[in-house]
């Protein structure tokens, strides 16, 4: 376990850190006081891009890049939309952000905002989270009052007002075309691309839309440099990333690490091993939309290049621990269930996709499958994977897909024995 | 929660849904938010009330109606005084939320979807709800009760009693 300095988390559990006088105390607000005043906007994305940092909501796009896609002299006003609608399963790292350090994420946002000359930045927050939308919402409150927000900020002429806006409970409004249609006023349903947001997103003018975490980073990134950003974590994953350690772990929570820390590390080092002392069967390396990895996977690197070599994703980071008492057909029900909730019902081959795998997911775990079933599904899978305007269809697809794969045993034991493996239906609740 | 007169928005509410109609560059962009105002005044989507928030934000009452059918967190009834909404994804399946629910079930004699006779408690599961290093958990009204065991959930509910007992 090697010794690093915390980024995002340094502060996190600082008595009074979500106020304004704390966090300055702590020295917040000095990155954007140094970019208003001390650097144009095209070196705010500058810096951003020769600092590596990818996107932290899922996808790992380079953030700086993404903002100089943006078109210039359109004559339209030029939106940010910070994405935290978290709701991908085992991610629960911007809710922590929001709630216990509000004003970095506003001040990342203000830095972002002023890199891509936005007057408006909207905070697309998931309905849920109604404490965290409350102390971003004093937040900004108190940012306005020091004149961070508003008008005229720092007598430099530069406008930018936050709106912290609530969802209302759909997952599919985490994916950024589904967010802008809903923030429109709309139902949430996904748009095609191209055209991309940058180009023609809310109300039709150019948008930029970056998670919370990645927003987080900024103030970081222009106080200290691009280089010091890049030398943390890989060559291509740079900075540390909050890793979401939830289900069968003695010490579940999230926890700030360099990119490109072993799954090994996270579990045993800081996770604190297996609850209960026993075995591990499988990891969900990154939110419930990527691969399952099996326990002699574990020697694998967090970061985006090392997981997709695994054939998982880093995703979200969100790390769901599985241990030998679990049932994966069980596991692979309960998340087809999500998706089959979620998905919007806009793309027939998600809509029945996810349907028909819940049915034949349920009937597999109630004793009632046949063994073609297995080849069914994963046909489903096929036929799902690529033929949406979303990714939500291909989110549905790897936990199905990866568990046949990896533990078609525990499929054919249920198929042939009408139950489950013996020893995976443990309770669980104390 | 506000006194409140069916079909009726409190002055708190109109306010709101006005302040919410000028702090976007359209104001069809409010809707959701002003869905929230609707339900934080009700506890569920009342249908006369809406009316009045569609009037009040000259915008067409289908683009509303839409919209609560659409998103999950705006029901078209009253729910239990205390709506309890358990989250049943992996994470918090991992961590005994199906056995929470049964025990749930037994404990408030009422199924899943189902409100008490005395109207105080309401049933639900729901998809994850972002808490999953704190499984398993549930969603009381607007209020996270997290980590939760058997011995804890006992004592949430009789303190959520003893408190409409001394009003």
């Amino acid at each position: 376990m090697a010794e690093f300095e915390k980024i995002l988390f340094k502060y996190i559990d600082f008595p009074e850190q979500d106020r304004i006088d704390t966090y300055m105390k702590n020295g917040g607000y000095a990155a954007f006081r140094k970019a208003v005043t001390t650097m144009t906007p095209e070196e705010v994305t500058d810096v951003v891009i020769k600092s590596g940092l990818r996107g932290r909501g899922g996808a790992g796009f380079p953030a700086g890049r993404k903002w100089s896609f943006l078109p210039k002299g359109t004559g339209k006003p030029v939106y940010l939309t910070v994405n935290a609608d978290e709701s991908e399963p085992g991610t629960f790292k911007d809710r922590e952000l929001m709630e216990k350090d509000p004003h970095m994420v506003i001040e990342g946002t203000l830095i972002a905002a002023y890199a891509i000359k936005c007057k408006i930045a909207f905070i697309y927050i998931r309905g849920e989270f109604t404490f965290a939308a409350r102390q971003l919402t004093r937040a900004i409150e108190e940012a306005r009052a020091k004149g961070f927000v508003g008008k005229n900020i720092s007598g430099k002429g530069i406008d930018i007002d936050i709106v912290v806006h609530r969802g209302g409970g759909a997952y599919i409004c985490g994916e950024e075309t589904a967010l802008l249609t809903s923030l429109e006023g709309g139902m949430g349903y996904p748009r095609v691309k191209p055209p991309f947001p940058a180009v023609a997103g809310l109300y039709g003018c150019p948008t930029i839309i970056n998670n919370v975490e990645t927003l987080a980073n900024l103030p970081h990134i222009i106080n200290r440099g691009a280089e010091w950003f890049a030398s943390i974590g890989t060559p291509k994953s740079t900075g540390t990333k909050i890793f979401c350690l939830s289900g069968h772990i003695n010490k579940p929570g999230n926890y700030e690490l360099p990119m490109g820390v072993p799954l090994r590390e996270v579990l045993y080092d800081y996770g604190g091993g297996i609850k209960d002392g026993h075995n591990l069967k499988a990891v969900i390396p990154g939110g419930s939309s990527v691969p399952v990895l099996t326990a002699d996977k574990i020697d694998v690197h967090m970061d985006f290049e090392s997981l997709a070599e695994a054939g998982s994703m880093l995703g979200s980071a969100g790390v769901i621990v599985i241990d030998e008492t679990m049932c994966m057909v069980r596991a692979a029900l309960n998340l087809a269930q999500f998706y089959q909730h979620e998905s919007c019902g806009q793309c027939t081959p998600c809509r029945q996709g996810t349907y028909w795998m819940l049915v034949i997911l349920n009937r597999i775990e109630h004793g009632e499958g046949r063994m073609e079933d297995l080849d069914t599904l994963l046909d489903i899978c096929d036929n799902i994977e690529g033929n949406t305007i979303c990714p939500l269809g291909d989110a549905a697809v790897p936990s199905v897909r990866s568990t046949i794969k990896q533990f078609r045993d525990e499929y054919e034991y249920h198929i042939t024995n009408k139950a489950c493996l013996p020893g995976t239906t443990a309770p669980r609740f104390e | 929660m506000e006194q409140t007169t069916k079909g009726q928005l409190s002055k708190d509410s109109i306010t709101e849904i006005l302040r919410l109609k000028a702090a976007y560059p359209h104001r069809k962009s409010a809707i959701l938010m002003v869905l929230h105002v609707v339900f934080d005044q009700y506890g569920y989507i009342d249908r006369e009330a809406l009316s009045q928030a569609a009037e009040l934000m000259e915008l067409p009452l289908v683009d509303f109606e839409q919209a609560a059918s659409f998103y999950t967190l705006f029901p078209n009834q009253p729910v239990g005084k205390y709506h309890i909404q358990v989250c049943r994804t992996l994470s918090c399946h991992l961590r005994g939320a199906k056995e929470l629910v049964d025990m749930l079930r037994e404990h408030l004699g009422i199924g899943v979807g189902e409100v008490t006779s005395d109207g105080l408690f309401s049933l639900a599961e729901v998809e994850c709800l972002g808490s999953c290093g704190t499984a398993p958990m549930m969603q009381i009204n607007d209020a996270y009760y997290e980590n939760l065991t058997r011995s804890r959930i006992i004592s949430i509910l009789d303190e959520l009693k003893t408190k409409v007992r001394n009003g």
